[in-house]
């Protein structure tokens, strides 16, 4: 067996690897993030070094999701890749669009609460969740 | 796009998965070429046509020729 055969044929063995680093660079991201979120509150009582040091480990785990997820998208076929490609696009407009509305809400009076960021995470999220699953249906 | 891959899967009794296999894609993507619901990239229909033994043009059609000629 050739070599470009046999690494055609660790497609699904690549593709696997790289979706549970993908998964475990997110779990440890958002574990960080809980950490930094709370901790500083119930854990060490707001002290600022150790609140930097918990910032800076979710920044530093957050780039290593980023670079985790380019590489599950770079192993991953051209037509999932497009299908991914088109989810992140609508996602990326919606979380664009819908966002600068929902802040303007806001300030022109038609809602009384401050807009959330987490609400926007959601949509965004939801967005790419269903596109992702519409865009699988398509070229099924 | 139209194309011949189903046939000549059946000739070389190979399953979607097993050309899969062999191309280094998803079994989900061939099944999206050999539909015609994906038009593959100049190097996926490469290697299948070289999984084949087959030249591109005898594998892939336009779906105008496909019509006027009444190809497959």
């Amino acid at each position: 067996m050739s070599k470009q055969e046999h690494d055609k044929n660790n497609y699904q063995i690549k593709n696997s690897a790289n979706t549970v680093k993908l998964r475990n660079w997110t779990i440890a991201w958002v574990v960080t993030m809980a950490i930094a979120a709370f901790a500083p509150k119930f854990i060490w009582d707001f002290n600022t070094s150790l609140t930097i040091i918990a910032l800076v480990v979710n920044l530093g785990i957050g780039f290593r999701m980023l670079i985790a997820n380019r590489a599950y998208l770079r192993g991953l076929d051209e037509m999932q890749q497009k299908i991914l490609l088109e989810a992140m696009a609508l996602a990326l407009g919606i979380g664009l669009v819908v966002g600068l509305s929902y802040e303007l809400l806001e300030d022109i009076k038609l809602i009384t609460f401050q807009p959330e960021i987490a609400h926007l995470v959601i949509l965004m999220g939801i967005t790419y969740l269903i596109a992702v699953i519409s865009g699988h249906r398509k070229y099924q | 796009m139209n194309n011949r891959i189903k046939v000549l899967r059946a000739e070389q009794d190979w399953s979607q998965q097993a050309l899969a296999d062999k191309i280094g894609v998803s079994r989900q993507a061939v099944n999206a070429v050999e539909r015609g619901k994906h038009d593959p990239s100049l190097q996926l229909a490469f290697d299948i046509a070289n999984q084949f033994n087959q030249r591109i043009e005898d594998i892939f059609f336009p779906e105008k020729l496909t019509n006027s000629e009444g190809c497959e």
